[in-house]
């Protein structure tokens, strides 16, 4: 079998998954050789961590996927700090920014995406750079910069109160600074949240020391000053940070003419209209939906080695049921599905537990039993049964108190506040067997003190754990006797 | 005639707990328990109520033989010298291997000794193996894969009760060893009982933190853990860089495995996984302790593994008051795996492979090296090749209950059917011994002499309390008498206790179990000898890997691991997943116990339990019979309606015979090192049974 040339532009979180994957099922690359060209001049890291790396809980070499060896162990030729500049899909072959020309049998666009800018006065410059003093929130550099110029008590403003403009706030304002959040829309991470979900989850980071600016667009930038609003006011900032949502990576595809809308669109086997090329993660766009997020991307990654690599020529991908977690320490937030259906929405049933002073708030949508939708601020135990139910579609548990609590309500066996109230049958000693009727037995035939009941009976002779129990029975009897 | 007190052990599980025994024929034997170590004077239902078998009325007393059919007793000398006859037959025409002996957990140090050098010696077969591949070789292998040596606890069980953080990783000891919560106290008190099962189980039930995975994703788990450890600053950065090797290999992999995608695999919220590294870092004294619930898997040796990378990051192996520890299961789990009844494996723990353990152990037998047999295959693939093309066609089974016990087990029972020559040496009529050509009654615990290894490695002498029936042999007889009759020189098969250990001591002397300075002498006074004890002076290694690991470098290893998730997944026809276990009034197979009464009352068939919900909507009320069924299998067992289990999660336990076996539903996939196979899930469905019938 001919190897094929793998050529994979984009050496990050969906690249370096799709090479990873690809090893796994042809570890001595007989079936593939694989050349990967990133743009950074680090090896991969992983982007989910970026806002631990900002807060300062994790250094840059944590959070790298990948070690110096790491190519050459798997037999890779990896090229970084190199960019693809133009791709010629007649002739095959990718040309890069250091001047070299790359041949390839298969192609696959990784290149996730770029921060998307406003238009802000004086954001950008002439040269289509940022400003001085704004900074981009996307790549692990930008952490060092942010960190570098966020110092305590350094107003930084940031631009978006999306997920990860909400992330970069809360880490920086854990790190000491004066942040405030710019945010046009009505609330706050409207994708994910109701209006309601979003205003406790305000309250909760105004506690956190966080400023919100909503419905408000800024104007203008002036290095040094600040944001002016459209209202006409000001928020003062040394440093402004640009989180207002991110555009999949496309360029390169456009200008080779393949189909592109908002990203690069590819079918279930993650192919572009050029059977030679594929896409995955934020760059690509399946049944309409960008990735945006790391989990499509790595399903979509394991799929496309499947097929490339030929462990799986039936592979393919269909979709990921997306949950949104917020990474931010002390909040608690989990968002997935159709999380804005309205309560009175004919076949809709809608659950939810508003609580703006404990700073709660839950929203579950089930439609036939299963769960389509949920928000869930302040309840962490719960969310994981019900990224669970949302995964597997299977049928929600009827107790929906309990569901929301993430446990289910004591039922059954209340603690008995005395011996007395311990029915004949319960069981005291597990491990000898002894119910209370047992013990009660015992006594009546003179066994009259603890440990004589528990000679008689072999109570508390086990792991001892219901000594204090048995004795409790030996005293109420001796007061009742 | 009356007895004097006999200080002795308990005849179940890992822990040995002290016993004082008293009377005998003709006053009943009376079980006392013994202020030891392991049990501090306590004794579960299991321990009071062991004497009722010495009597009991399914004791069997004479040598059975089956004659069209059926089996009749017979004489010793009848049933031996048949035995010799039909091995002989089948070893001229089929060859060596034709022969395979498989051993069990519970047989004393002895008896695992004298049946792997049988084996390898009077037979010449390589197919010996033993029921401990189903319980506690992933530990094993994980175990030397980080540390270079295997003992369950590599510390005193006593250690534990100054720890105030224990993580349980698939272990339920309120109900397999409940003595042993004993030393768990203060971890309770401290609120620092950490239990991992998908299950709330009666020690689940105790814990502080209790994180309920979906059966299969420890691994992701563990990782999880691993890493909230690691992004909150938690881990001990020197102990990784002085004591470790391995870790940023290991990390690569951890860092994709933060709290929240891990939430998404295992179902444990983040949050839990957060406070289960802040319990565990914080703590003065820590420890990780693993069992069943990590080892039966496909996956089993990675899922250790995984536990030990925790423990390896927070510092805890190696020193004094933390650690990390397997709690093995059954009597003499520990013992029975160093002796040489493994495949792979001679005495002192060595390596069948190794040319210079090959050596010293042909030397100690008196045999030339070239004639010992190759390594073997393991316990499930040697039953399952029965009956095919250059499979086994005699089988000799010692302390175990195959027919209960294997996975896949209407697969057992048909391979099982298509021996030549099935033998077995039994207390009772097991199900295994029902399917026997011959069987030998043999005697047990409290009337032969033995040693032991617990789970801390500690070796020890169970004594003789009372005569046996004169009819009964002891297994060392019986393997004596088949050797004798087969040729081979009376002193190189002995059937005394204490000769075969004479020469156990020199096989192992030198080996990683090395028992050479151990004596009966030594254990009769009473010296509490952790192995190795590698001369008549030494005192033992009550805490193993102090100083260094014994690995090549002195370090131990991160194994990187990732998380695959069970072989078999829910799909639309088996929707749920069920996983086995123990419960506290039986013991294994329930060969045993199922014939105490004191005991099988209490529960005396196979149950399922299911939580309401799932119940509800498969139409199941509390106390109906459901049936359970596999792509392998199905069983009828009655509902308990437990709201502590995970909707999606089904448990049933496997101590019963026949159509209540919970084996006839498990999944026989393999865990490629430890061949051990993944009873703790297989998928299933569930409904009444009266609909399906």
């Amino acid at each position: 079998m001919n190897r094929q040339h793998v050529v994979i532009v984009g050496y990050g979180m969906a690249g370096a998954r799709l090479a990873d994957e690809m090893r796994t099922r042809d570890p001595g690359g007989e079936a593939t050789r694989i050349t990967m060209i990133g743009a950074e001049p680090h090896h991969a890291y992983n982007r989910v961590l970026l806002s631990s790396v900002l807060a300062g809980n994790l250094r840059h070499s944590t959070v790298l996927l990948h070690d110096e060896r790491w190519a050459e162990d798997k037999g890779i030729d990896l090229r970084i700090g190199v960019g693809a500049t133009a791709l010629d899909p007649v002739a095959s072959t990718v040309t890069l920014t250091d001047g070299g020309v790359v041949g390839y049998d298969i192609l696959v666009l990784a290149m996730g995406s770029r921060p998307w800018l406003p238009p802000v006065e004086g954001l950008t410059t002439e040269g289509g750079g940022l400003a001085d003093g704004a900074l981009t929130f996307r790549m692990i550099d930008d952490c060092a910069e942010i960190r570098r110029r966020a110092r305590p008590g350094s107003p930084v403003a940031v631009l978006g109160g999306g997920v990860l403009g909400v992330e970069a706030a809360k880490a920086l304002a854990a790190g000491g600074a004066a942040v405030t959040v710019v945010h046009p829309g009505e609330h706050i991470m409207e994708r994910q949240l109701d209006t309601r979900a979003a205003r406790v989850l305000t309250r909760v980071l105004t506690g956190h020391d966080i400023d919100f600016r909503i419905a408000a667009s800024a104007a203008r930038y002036v290095p040094g000053a600040g944001l002016k609003l459209d209202d006409g006011s000001h928020v003062v900032a040394e440093t402004v940070v640009v989180s207002a949502g991110v555009r999949a990576e496309t360029s390169l595809a456009d200008s080779a003419g393949l189909l592109v809308r908002r990203g690069i669109v590819v079918d279930d086997a993650l192919r572009t209209n050029d059977r030679r090329i594929h896409a995955i993660g934020d760059c690509a766009e399946h049944r309409s939906t960008g990735a945006g997020l790391v989990q499509p991307a790595w399903e979509q990654a394991r799929v496309l080695a499947d097929l490339l690599t030929g462990a799986d020529d039936a592979a393919r991908y269909r979709g990921s049921r997306v949950v949104t977690r917020l990474k931010a320490r002390g909040v608690d937030l989990t968002a997935l599905g159709e999380p804005h259906t309205d309560p009175d929405e004919p076949g809709a049933e809608v659950l939810s537990f508003d609580d703006p002073v404990g700073c709660r708030y839950a929203k579950l949508v089930l439609r036939e039993d299963r769960l389509t939708g949920a928000i869930l601020l302040g309840f962490p135990d719960a969310a994981a049964t019900i990224a669970q139910l949302h995964d597997r579609g299977t049928p929600a548990p009827r107790d929906r108190l309990g569901l929301l609590l993430g446990r289910s309500l004591p039922s059954g066996s209340p603690t008995a506040a005395s011996p007395a109230d311990l029915p004949a049958n319960a069981l005291v000693c597990r491990c000898n067997s002894v119910s209370k009727s047992a013990l009660v037995d015992a006594w009546r035939t003179g066994a009259t003190d603890g440990p004589a009941l528990r000679a008689a009976t072999r109570a508390a002779t086990g792991c001892g754990s219901c000594g204090d129990t048995v004795q409790g029975i030996a005293d109420w009897l001796a007061d009742t006797a | 005639m009356p007895r004097s007190i006999t200080a002795t052990h308990c005849p179940y599980c890992a822990l040995q707990c002290g016993m004082n025994l008293t009377g005998g024929t003709p006053e009943p034997v009376e079980v006392r328990p013994r202020d030891f170590p392991v049990n501090a004077g306590g004794l579960c239902q299991k321990g009071w109520t062991s004497p009722a078998l010495l009597d009991s009325p399914s004791r069997l007393t004479a040598p059975l033989i089956r004659e069209a059919g059926t089996l009749r007793e017979a004489s010793w000398d009848e049933a031996l010298d048949l035995v010799a006859t039909r091995l002989r037959a089948l070893r001229a025409e089929h060859g060596a291997d034709s022969v395979a002996v498989f051993g069990g957990g519970g047989l004393t140090n002895e008896k695992s000794y004298l049946l792997g050098k049988f084996a390898r010696v009077a037979l010449g077969t390589s197919r010996i193996d033993y029921n401990g591949r189903f319980c506690m070789s992933s530990a094993a292998a994980a175990a030397t894969k980080a540390f270079g040596l295997d003992r369950g606890l590599p510390f005193p069980v006593t250690d534990l009760a100054g720890a105030d953080a224990v993580l349980l990783a698939g272990a339920n000891p309120a109900e397999t060893m409940p003595p042993f919560l004993r030393h768990l106290r203060k971890a309770r008190a401290s609120g620092g009982l950490i239990v991992v099962d998908p299950r709330r189980t009666a020690t689940a039930q105790q814990a502080s933190l209790h994180l309920a995975p979906a059966p299969g994703t420890d691994v992701a788990l563990a990782l999880g853990i691993l890493h909230a450890a690691v992004a909150e600053g938690r881990t001990d950065e020197s102990y990784v860089a002085e004591r470790t090797a391995g870790f940023d290999g290991l990390w690569r992999i951890a860092a994709r495995y933060w709290p929240e995608h891990v939430e998404r695999i295992t179902g444990v919220a983040a949050a839990e996984q957060r406070e289960a590294a802040t319990l565990m870092a914080a703590a003065e004294n820590a420890y990780v302790l693993t069992a069943r619930g990590a080892e039966q898997h496909a996956t089993g040796v990675d899922t250790v593994n995984a536990w030990i990378n925790l423990a390896l990051a927070l510092g805890l192996p190696g020193k004094i008051g933390s650690g990390w520890g397997c709690l093995t299961g059954q009597g003499n789990g520990q013992g029975g795996r160093e002796h040489g009844q493994k495949a792979d494996q001679l005495p002192g723990y060595r390596s069948i492979t190794d040319p210079a353990a090959r050596e010293h152990v042909a030397k100690v037998w008196g045999v030339a090296e070239h004639t010992l047999p190759r390594q073997g295959s393991s316990a499930y693939e040697l039953l399952d090749a029965i009956g095919t093309e250059g499979g086994p066609r005699a089988l000799l089974v010692f302390g175990s209950n195959i027919a209960v016990s294997a996975p896949h087990s209407s697969n057992i029972a048909d391979r099982l059917s298509t021996l030549d020559f099935l033998v077995t040496a039994d207390i009772v009529l097991s199900e295994t011994s029902a399917l026997a050509d011959v069987v030998f009654p043999v005697t047990q615990w409290a009337e032969e002499e033995g040693t032991l290894t617990n789970l801390e490695g500690r070796v020890l002498l169970r004594r003789k309390a009372i005569d046996p029936p004169a009819t009964v042999r002891t297994d060392l007889a019986v393997i004596a008498g088949i050797a004798r009759r087969l040729g081979q020189p009376p002193d190189r098969f002995p059937a005394e206790a204490e000769t075969v250990f004479t020469e156990l001591r020199a096989a192992s002397k030198g080996g990683a179990a090395d028992y050479s300075g151990i004596s009966y002498d030594r254990l009769l006074r009473g010296e509490a000898l952790h192995w190795p004890v590698p001369s008549a002076a030494h005192p033992g290694t009550p805490r193993l890997f102090l100083d260094t690991f014994a690995t090549a470098d002195g370090r131990a290893r991160f194994v990187p691991v990732e998380h695959t998730g069970p072989s078999e997944r829910a799909d639309a026809e088996f929707p749920l997943l069920a996983t086995t276990g123990r419960v506290l009034n039986h013991y294994q197979s329930g060969a045993q116990t199922r014939n105490i009464a004191a005991l099988n009352t209490v529960e005396p068939e196979v149950y399922v339990e299911v939580h309401p919900d799932t119940a509800d909507r498969a139409g199941l009320r509390h106390g109906d019979l459901a049936r359970v069924r596999s792509r392998r299998g199905e069983l009828i067992a009655r509902v308990r309606w437990v709201s502590g289990i995970r909707a999606d999660v089904v448990f049933l336990p496997f101590h019963y015979a026949g159509a209540q076996r919970a084996n006839l539903l498990t999944n026989p996939a393999l865990d490629p090192k430890s061949r051990m196979p993944e009873f703790k899930v297989c998928a299933v469905a569930i409904a009444p049974a009266k609909d399906t019938a």
